[in-house]
């Protein structure tokens, strides 16, 4: 669905007067591979360049070196563009920067208008979009009005709209209280049970990427890290060498097992620690 | 302050009016300003009253509501009322003192300009009140797109506008946010002269318009990521379609036109009320 080869993103330094004194690579030889239907999550601490890699999937931004597919489109090519961007939809960190509509309902027919689908087939997408992330009873209310959990949904159903292969969502609840956390991924599973669409999670938030098929983990423009989130979390002490903290779960259980408790590795739940705890003795 | 402006508000009500195509609405509010110029005898004047109350009657929105409409532009009426009366020399002179003549000819025209301009105000206020933002924004684009042809980008325009419509409540609140702000660290706002004032408005307008122009990176990058490329090949969730109201409308528009031109120009009812 997502490949990368050889993956390498060069910003352009420049100085005062806008002469380029030199390149900054973002990206640096990133492989990744998701196939479709996949819950995949990127990780990484601030400028790890996760940002950038989620921009190139939807081709606002193309590779300096490498290549990337997207439904085996090559996002490099000019004529694939707007074909990439239709079959990966991207919701984006700040969810007042990317509602365009003055009414939720118009937000969400947006995307499709942009695609040339007919009228009444707007209308029937909107609808089905709205009903799927759970605000079809505000369809008719401004955005200004609605929390930032809701308008992230309102954001998702937006994407949902264009119908896409995929949804790369953006470090989409960094701006959200921990009630519309807990919203908008409710939201994302949800449509991934419903629609059967391939997720891309760019978070810094642990929590969010424990039900993920795959997690990469990024720093400096590398993945250094890359696995199931138990194989992932298994290994403490790496994660904190990137400036990563781990679930609180598996925190604890990696402190205990440091002070001779018998636990298995990559414990992720609070549930599932309770029960090996109670298996003890 | 900005509350009392009722000028370009929408007032939600059930009415022919509100349902009525915003091309109509449009078009029926600049023949009705142009219409205001085309006559001089009170005939006209009449007519052009009672037209507007009816149509005030039908759109359901108060009257005490247009009227506070008129409140932010007296000054400008009084200016051009005054320059009208002391300006204008003909006819008999009524009042004389020092350097102001007041002639009767000078009373008439400041009367109609009055009136005229009022009329002129409560007009396109009135269409404003009974149109949403989204729908005047679609009318606009519908009716000027035949420039479109002389390369005028019609579709941008509308799009610009609808989006500075969505961001005028952000930016509000976001204002508000900088000035606390502001404050909070020792800013002081409200005294001094002019421009003193002025000169403090500075720490607030920089971060302001910085934080405009990070969002509007933002969203010219979310607008694409969700394959918007100007105008060519787009469809429209809202198409704008004439219904048969809006033909009687027209109609309507047509025959108040008429009346008040051959009325008005042509049946010179002079009642001097002097």
């Amino acid at each position: 669905m997502v490949r990368t080869e050889k993956l390498v993103f060069e910003y352009e330094k420049r100085d005062e007067e806008g002469n380029v004194i030199g390149t900054s690579r973002a990206i640096d030889q990133v492989d990744i591979d998701v196939k479709e239907g996949q819950f995949i999550a990127i990780l990484g601490h601030n400028g790890s360049g996760k940002s950038t890699l989620a921009k190139h999937i939807n081709a606002i931004l193309v590779p300096t070196e490498g290549t990337m597919w997207v439904n085996g489109r090559n996002t490099s090519d000019p004529s694939e563009l707007w074909n990439v961007r239709q079959s990966a939809g991207m919701v984006f960190q700040n969810p007042d920067n990317q509602i365009i509509g003055t009414v939720v309902e118009e937000d969400v027919g947006f995307g499709p208008e942009n695609l040339g689908v007919p009228t009444d087939e707007i209308w029937q997408r909107v609808e089905e979009s709205l009903k799927a992330v759970g605000m079809i009873e505000y369809r008719h209310h401004s955005p200004n009005k609605l929390s930032g959990g809701q308008k992230q949904r309102v954001a998702i159903a937006g994407v949902v709209a264009m119908e896409p292969k995929c949804i790369v969502l953006d470090e989409p609840t960094a701006m959200l209280d921990p009630v519309g956390r807990r919203e908008v991924l409710k939201t994302v599973q949800k449509l991934r049970q419903q629609k059967q669409v391939t997720v891309i999670l760019i978070t810094h938030y642990m929590e969010e990427v424990v039900d993920a098929d795959k997690v990469y983990v990024m720093d400096h423009g590398h993945v250094v890290m890359a696995g199931t989130p138990r194989e992932i979390f298994s290994r403490v002490d790496e994660l904190k060498s990137y400036r990563l903290d781990v679930p609180q779960a598996t925190l604890l259980a990696d402190e205990l097992k440091k002070r001779g408790l018998k636990l298995s590795d990559g414990i992720l739940r609070k549930e599932e620690l309770v029960r090996a705890l109670c298996q003890l003795n | 302050m900005i509350r009392d402006i009722t000028i370009g508000q929408y007032y939600p009500a059930k009415s022919v009016i509100h349902r009525l195509d915003p091309r109509v609405k449009l078009t029926s509010t600049l023949l009705y300003l142009i219409s205001l110029f085309l006559f001089k005898s009170i005939s006209g004047y009449l007519i052009a009253t009672v037209f507007l109350a009816l149509v005030i009657r039908v759109s359901r929105v108060p009257l005490s509501f247009i009227v506070r409409g008129l409140k932010p532009v007296i000054m400008l009426l009084m200016i051009t009322v005054l320059f009208n009366l002391f300006l204008t020399r003909s006819g008999e002179v009524l009042f004389h003192a020092w350097i102001f003549t007041i002639t009767e000819g000078g009373l008439v025209t400041a009367v109609y300009m009055a009136v005229r301009l009022i009329y002129l105000i409560i007009g396109s206020s009135l269409m404003t009140f009974t149109t949403t933002p989204n729908e005047l924004t679609d009318g606009i684009e519908a009716l000027l797109h035949p420039l479109n042809k002389v390369r005028v980008p019609v579709h941008e325009v509308a799009m610009m506008m609808s989006i500075a419509l969505r961001f005028i409540p952000i930016l509000l609140e976001e204002t508000d946010k900088i000035m606390k702000a502001q404050i909070a660290r020792g800013a002081d706002l409200e005294s001094g002269n002019m421009i003193q004032r002025a000169k403090s408005m500075i720490p607030i307008l920089v971060p302001l318009f910085v934080s405009a122009f990070r969002r509007a990176n933002d969203l010219a990058m979310a607008m694409e990521a969700r394959c918007y490329r100007g105008g060519e090949g787009r469809t429209k969730m809202k198409p704008l379609r004439y219904r048969s109201r809006d033909y009687t409308a027209y109609v309507v528009m047509a025959v108040y036109l008429v009346t008040v031109v051959v009325i008005g120009r042509y049946v010179p009812l002079h009642v001097w009320v002097f």
